[in-house]
């Protein structure tokens, strides 16, 4: 065997940007990452044209994932419109040729920064989410050769000694995003930086999540229907934002994960952070026909 | 009478390996104390009293002989008994009664007297009842019961010491100088108490430095001869 | 030469703890050379020697933190059986954390200096799988009182603390979760003298209240008298002599023993 024989011909472009060799240790990786809910990967994380910590880790899963006819919505932040999000999604659909929605219920991959979108997604969903740091014991082991250990040895007491530090100090979990969750009763996991209020959606859920750290080189997933339990004390219950009062001032929508928007007078009004659901709820207000997926929260609240 | 205590042939020696000395405290002792039985130690000085005392109570170790032991666990020679059976015995059967406190600060003296009646199960309150009769009989007034020993008189002390370590009732009974420095009231009270627990069976073997305070108690008298000696061994020289 | 110690037992009381024949090398320094130990349920082993003696390597032993050469270790619990040694790490982890409990001279390895310390004696208690907040709390509290810390500094991290208080911290977390045996290792080494005495007399106490096994390895003659039932002096990777703690100081045998001994007289 030469090294001649071993090199592909050169071609001016793969589909889908990654070669064919990135894209099959992808698949296997992901497989392995869905055959251990939770557990962590270690991937080799090529080169995309874009800065590592900007979602390089979503777009490779992505990029291995789409065929010309998968409908990829990208959303970051909420929002589809955001600059990173229309990049992101404009060089899919440039390299792999695929149609792209905004649309919840019509996406296939729909790949995520900080949100799950509002409505249910479904079994042919799959959730793309862009991990920053996936390590949930960062903060309570920094060596990470030991972490690894604790994690072999499902050692998570500096897990919830976190959670004890946090009620001790301020009286309640003051763990925002990222709120560390135990996948099917074994592996901790930080479900990304997604908001308390979508750490639920992910329990149980039909679709498939994959969650990927491009800079850290991990790739993680939760399968459909596998339990997802945020770390609460048995007697704290766990809780999410109190957002489910607060209404959009653009939409009217009531009973959804809100953004603030801070006044001139010191007030704050709010707007719908998942953008599309927004758009559909004006839609809706201003007589269209607009199909409305069913939502995870009904009324503000997430039924058990 | 059956002998509680059968002491054949028992020898004690210090090797002091820094001087390369062999000191002899006593050789060759050998006699028995019956139940209810109380035997005198005399000898001047060097004698080997409190030697021999320590080496029954093992926390000097013998160098040849027997110390046969009728336990009620049965028979056992003292001077070849694991660690563990002497411990065990100490708690229970043997007692040693010196002149000395162990210090133990922050524990009130009604509480360091009820002790060994608690390790043996007595219920704590009981317990306490009766550590409080003890510490009455040997003139501790009322007001020290709670109060801790440790910043107590030499002569206080003593009383909360000889209440405790006479406090269980024991097969056999050593006594180291118990009534040294006491008063004519707690010498009377130990006296008084120490027939009690005669009668109830217990062999005893004293030192005293004024016999005459027992002197109704004493059934017989060891006379251990001196023979105090020092020689050179050479096999122990110092390493 | 002193009797052999053969008479027959007449109590059958069995070892909690055995180490048998522990052999340990870095290189060509033995650390351990075939060192065996026995404690009894409720008693005190004292094991003193200088620096370099081996006798924190075999206390780091009995917690499993590090395995010899050669050699057994046993404890005589329900659920606990075989050499310990051949434990894998899980299981390791989860005896130590349930049945031993470890004080360490440094406050540093026993304790996360930032937490509260109230946080740090719950550590334990999440190990074993506690997930109630409210008994966290209550039992964090309770294993506080008892190493008579200052309850109104329970959530104060141990950096705050003195060194005194920080020992304690370590006490309590070390006494959680009630374990069969207590190794502690110079517990008061480098406080002051009455601050040391005052650590001495909180170990008697629950000593004595709960009629726990300690291990206790000191330098410190003092600390050893204290404390222990018996007695283990260790010089150099061996055992040299062992005894009744009376009978330790007051006849020692062995020349290095009476070396010790003297020179604290």
């Amino acid at each position: 065997m030469t090294l001649k024989t071993l090199t592909k011909p050169w071609e001016a472009m793969s589909y889908g940007f990654l070669d064919g060799s990135a894209k099959r240790e992808m698949r296997r990786k992901m497989l392995k990452s869905v055959a251990v809910p939770g557990c962590q990967m270690p991937y080799a994380s090529r080169e995309v044209p874009m800065a590592r910590g900007w979602g390089t880790g979503g777009l490779q899963v992505s990029l291995t994932l789409v065929n010309p006819e998968t409908r990829v919505k990208v959303i970051d932040q909420g929002a589809d419109d955001s600059v990173n999000a229309a990049s992101i999604r404009r060089f899919i659909a440039r390299v792999a040729g695929t149609p792209t929605t905004m649309d919840t219920l019509k996406a296939d991959l729909i790949q995520s920064r900080h949100r799950i979108p509002e409505e249910v997604l479904s079994e042919d969903q799959i959730l793309v989410l862009q991990v920053p740091n996936p390590e949930p014991l960062r903060p309570v082991q920094p060596n990470m050769s030991i972490a690894r250990q604790m994690h072999a040895d499902a050692d998570y007491g500096r897990m919830w000694l976190q959670l004890y530090e946090q009620i001790v100090r301020s009286g309640r979990v003051m763990q925002g995003a990222s709120y560390p969750s135990l996948v099917n009763g074994r592996h901790v996991m930080t479900p990304s930086p997604i908001p308390r209020w979508d750490v639920p959606k992910l329990h149980m859920a039909k679709h498939l999540t994959i969650l990927s750290a491009g800079r850290e080189k991990r790739i993680y997933a939760v399968p459909p229907f596998t339990r997802v339990e945020p770390l609460v004390f048995s007697d704290v219950p766990y809780k999410v934002e109190d957002h489910a009062k607060l209404t959009c001032h653009r939409s009217g929508a009531t009973g959804f994960f809100m953004n603030e928007i801070p006044q001139d007078d010191g007030s704050s009004t709010h707007e719908v952070s998942d953008s599309e659901w927004g758009v559909k709820a004006i839609r809706v207000r201003d007589g269209e026909k607009v199909a409305l997926g069913e939502t995870w929260y009904k009324d503000g609240e997430m039924p058990q | 009478m059956t002998a509680v205590l059968e002491i054949e042939g028992l020898t004690k020696a210090f090797t002091l390996h820094h001087l390369g000395n062999r000191i002899g405290a006593f050789s060759d002792i050998t006699f028995s104390v019956d139940a209810g039985e109380f035997v005198l130690l005399k000898g001047a000085n060097g004698a080997g009293k409190s030697t021999l005392l320590r080496t029954l109570y093992r926390s000097y170790l013998p160098q040849a002989g027997q110390v046969r032991f009728q336990s009620a666990h049965g028979e056992i020679d003292l001077a070849r008994a694991a660690e563990v059976d002497i411990a065990h015995l100490r708690r229970t059967e043997i007692g040693f009664v010196t002149q000395f406190l162990t210090a133990r600060p922050r524990v009130s003296a009604e509480a360091i007297v009820a002790e060994p009646l608690r390790l043996s199960g007595v219920a704590p309150e009981r317990a306490l009842e009766q550590a409080r009769e003890a510490l009455e009989l040997f003139g501790v007034k009322p007001d020290l019961w709670q109060a801790y020993p440790t910043t107590f008189s030499g002569g206080e002390q003593q009383k909360v010491n000889l209440a405790r370590a006479l406090i269980l009732p024991q097969k056999l009974l050593l006594l180291d100088e118990p009534t040294a420095s006491l008063d004519a009231k707690a010498r009377a009270a130990l006296v008084t108490r120490l027939a009690e627990l005669k009668s109830g069976g217990a062999a005893m073997i004293g030192v005293f430095h004024h016999p005459g305070d027992v002197e109704h108690l004493i059934d017989r008298i060891v006379d251990l001869t001196p023979d105090h000696f020092v020689e050179k061994d050479h096999t122990d020289v110092a390493v | 030469m002193t009797l052999t110690l053969d008479a027959p037992r007449i109590f059958q009381t069995k070892p909690l703890l055995s180490v048998d024949n522990v052999s340990k090398s870095y290189g060509a320094v033995h650390a351990l050379r075939d060192v065996s130990a026995i404690a009894y349920p409720g008693e005190v082993l004292g094991i003193v020697g200088e620096s370099g003696s081996g006798k924190s390597t075999l206390l780091r032993m009995m917690n499993l933190e590090e395995i010899p050469d050669k050699g057994r270790y046993t404890l005589d619990l329900p659920d606990v059986s075989g050499n310990l040694f051949d434990l894998d790490r899980f299981a390791r982890r989860m005896l130590c954390a349930t049945r031993i409990g470890i004080v360490y001279q440094n406050p540093h390895l026993g304790l996360l200096m930032k937490h509260s310390s109230s946080g740090n004696v719950a550590e334990r208690l999440l190990v074993a799988g506690e997930r109630s907040f409210a008994t966290l709390r209550a039992k964090a509290t309770t294993a506080l009182e008892a190493s008579e810390f200052p309850l109104e500094r329970l959530d104060a991290p141990p950096i705050e603390l003195s060194g005194g208080m920080q020992q304690r911290v370590q006490l309590a977390k070390a006494i959680a979760l009630e374990p069969a045996l207590l190794l502690l290792d110079e517990p008061t080494t480098g406080l002051d003298v009455s601050v040391q005495a005052l650590v001495l007399d909180t170990l008697k106490r629950l000593q004595q209240d709960r009629q726990i096994t300690m291990v206790i390895v000191s330098h410190d003659l003092g600390v050893i008298r204290t404390l222990a039932d018996r007695v283990m002096v260790m010089r150099r990777g061996e055992v040299v002599e062992a005894g009744l703690a009376d009978q330790i100081f007051q006849d020692p045998q062995h020349a290095y023993t009476q070396q010790l001994v003297h020179a604290k007289l």
